[in-house]
This record gives structure tokens, sequence and C-alpha cells, in this order.
């Protein structure tokens, strides 16, 4: 890759990642500077923020890229239902559900890996 | 929960050929793990260097009205709007979720430490968890770097579950259908417009319905 040795390596890869990445939060504050905290635009914001989180954590458990692609959907879906189960039961707790997803989801993980299901 | 997700993170990226410096500073410097994802892997599969920053920036759009709704709450407090710039760039989900949450409940003085605070930590074991994940890699088998991965976006639904006010839940709810609907359609611009889609449908219903008692004033 000829390209990357152009701009400074890894690192310069690096540093146009982070900024490219920054200018987001930057856009953020430039705007909040202009609007009334507590009007209707702010508030829509927070809605957006809101639905473009969501989009992401839900396209992340059924249409990952990477790694865990490779992990069957039902595998991940029955991890968070156990782990949704275990958040009511002790009172909508954040720490028994997510690690009991997780917990459920590497042992299915591993159960496949040695050929066990 | 930092710690460990960002222990996948490390791990992935040593396996992406990420050197160990750079990874722990990715960390740092992107500190979202969607975009840091997306460096790593393009990297590894050797994407041009333009569509790597695309690719990571558009990971990491939401930044921009995470950062837009959080910031008010700093806005009385002079100290703390003079260090804006560096308030958003240590921002994460976590601690957007949590200072949204929790802050505007307390005194305009102590928004500040606690934010602070709660990046510091987060900040820490993020960095912590990098560096030990990318020295442990070899060690790790696929099925415990994949879970620690998948510990992430588990840990969001739930954070998420616990929000209250109703145009956000509506808006979590609306984004969470349409979010892999417009991924079908479009990879990179799908995302963007789930959040304005489903966060303006939030905003219009919520205003149409009834107010709800005892709804505080939204976050």
């Amino acid at each position: 890759m000829s390209e990357l040795t152009l701009i400074g390596g890894l690192w310069g890869l690096l540093v146009l990642v982070s900024l490219s990445t920054y200018i987001w939060r930057a856009g953020g504050v430039l705007i909040a500077a202009r609007i009334d905290p507590t009007g209707p635009l702010s508030q829509w914001f927070t809605c957006v923020a809101y639905g473009m989180l969501a989009g992401l954590i839900s396209r992340i458990m059924l249409m990952p890229i990477g790694i865990l692609e490779q992990t069957p959907l039902a595998d991940r879906l029955a991890a968070l239902g156990i782990g949704f189960v275990l958040f009511f039961l002790f009172k909508r707790q954040l720490l028994p559900g997510t690690l009991g997803a997780t917990a459920v989801f590497l042992i299915l993980t591993t159960l496949r890996a040695k050929g066990v299901i | 929960m930092v710690l460990a997700s960002m222990m996948g993170y490390g791990s992935l990226a040593r396996d992406s050929g990420l050197s160990f410096g750079v990874s722990v500073v990715s960390t740092a410097t992107v500190w979202g793990l969607p975009g840091q994802v997306a460096f790593a892997e393009l990297f590894a599969v050797g994407a041009p260097v333009l569509a790597i920053m695309v690719a990571s920036s558009m990971a990491n759009l939401r930044f921009l009205p995470m950062s837009l709704s959080m910031l008010p709450l700093f806005r009385g407090d002079s100290q703390a709007w003079r260090w804006r710039y560096i308030l958003v760039a240590i921002m994460s989900i976590n601690t957007w979720a949590l200072t949204l949450r929790h802050g505007p409940s307390m005194t305009q003085d102590q928004r500040f430490p606690y934010y602070l605070g709660l990046c510091i930590v987060c900040m820490t074991a993020g960095l912590a968890g990098t560096a030990l994940g990318y020295h442990l890699a070899a060690s790790f088998p696929f099925y415990v770097t994949v879970s620690l991965i998948y510990l992430n976006p588990v840990y969001f639904v739930f954070l998420f579950s616990g929000v209250r006010h109703r145009n956000c839940i509506l808006a979590l709810m609306f984004g969470a259908v349409l979010g892999p609907l417009f991924h079908l359609i479009s990879p990179e611009w799908g995302l963007p417009f789930c959040g304005v889609i489903a966060g303006s449908a939030a905003y219009w219903i919520d205003k149409r319905m009834a107010p709800l008692k005892g709804d505080g004033e939204t976050p």
C-alpha cells in the first residue's frame, strides 16, 4: 500500500482517522453554542441521537460486520433473550442482563467451536 | 465493561496487523468502538486510505447529535464550557448516556466533576483493556474474542432499556427497527438517515400524544 507511506505510515493514518471522527464531535459543539438548550431543536437532536444509537446497536446485533458475523444469528438473539429475562428478574438492573447474555453467548460459541452443537 | 470490550478490540487490532502503539492510541483518539473496528478491519484487508477515513468517520457520525444534546448541561458552568471541545473528545456512548440520565438532577457545578470522573474511569479502562487484549490476543481462542466484542452491543441494549423519557423511548424503538432496514439500503448513509427519521418520528408522535403525568423535562 504505497498510499500509506505517503501519509506517514500507520501513525499518519491514525491521525487522519481520529480527525475524521473528531469533526462530528466538534460540529456538535459549534451547533450547541447556537441553539436554545431547552428548546424543541435541542430535544429533537436528542431524539435523533437515540434513534441513531438504537439503529446502530440493532444493526450490530442483527447484521454485524467483522468477526461477529461469523456467529449464528440464533446465538446472538438467544443470548440477548436470556439477558432480558435476567434483566427483568433483577428489577431492571444493567449488570445481570449484560453479563448473563454475554455468558450465554460465550457458552454457545464455545460449544460450537468444540463441535458439541 | 469498557475494559472487557476494549480487550476484544485490542485482540482484533493485533490480528489486523496494527502496531501496539497505534492500537492503544486509537482507543484514546477515536474513542468509539464501531469506528475503531472499521479502522482495524479495513486496514487488515488493505482498503484505500480514503475509504478507511470515510468508513470510520461515518461509523462515528452519531457523535454529532450526541455532543449537541449533552453540551447544554454544561452551559451554565463557565469553567466546563471553556473545556467544551475537550469534553466532547472524551465522550463515549457510556458517559453520554449516564450524564444525560443523572446530569439534569445535579447542580451546574456538580456536573463537570461527575462527567470528568466518569470519562477518566472509562478512558483508563479502555486503554488498559486495549493493551491487555493486544498482549493476550494470541492466547485467546476465537470464541473468547468474539464474546468480548459481543459484550459491547449487549451492554448498550440494557443501558438503553433504562431510558425513561417517552420521546427517547420511541426514538429507540423506531431506530432499532429502522437501523437494520436502512443498512440494507445503504451501509454508509443508512445510519444517519435512520437516526433523523426515527428521531423526528419519535419527537413528532410524542408531541401529539397526551402529555404524560410526571414526565419531567426532556434531557
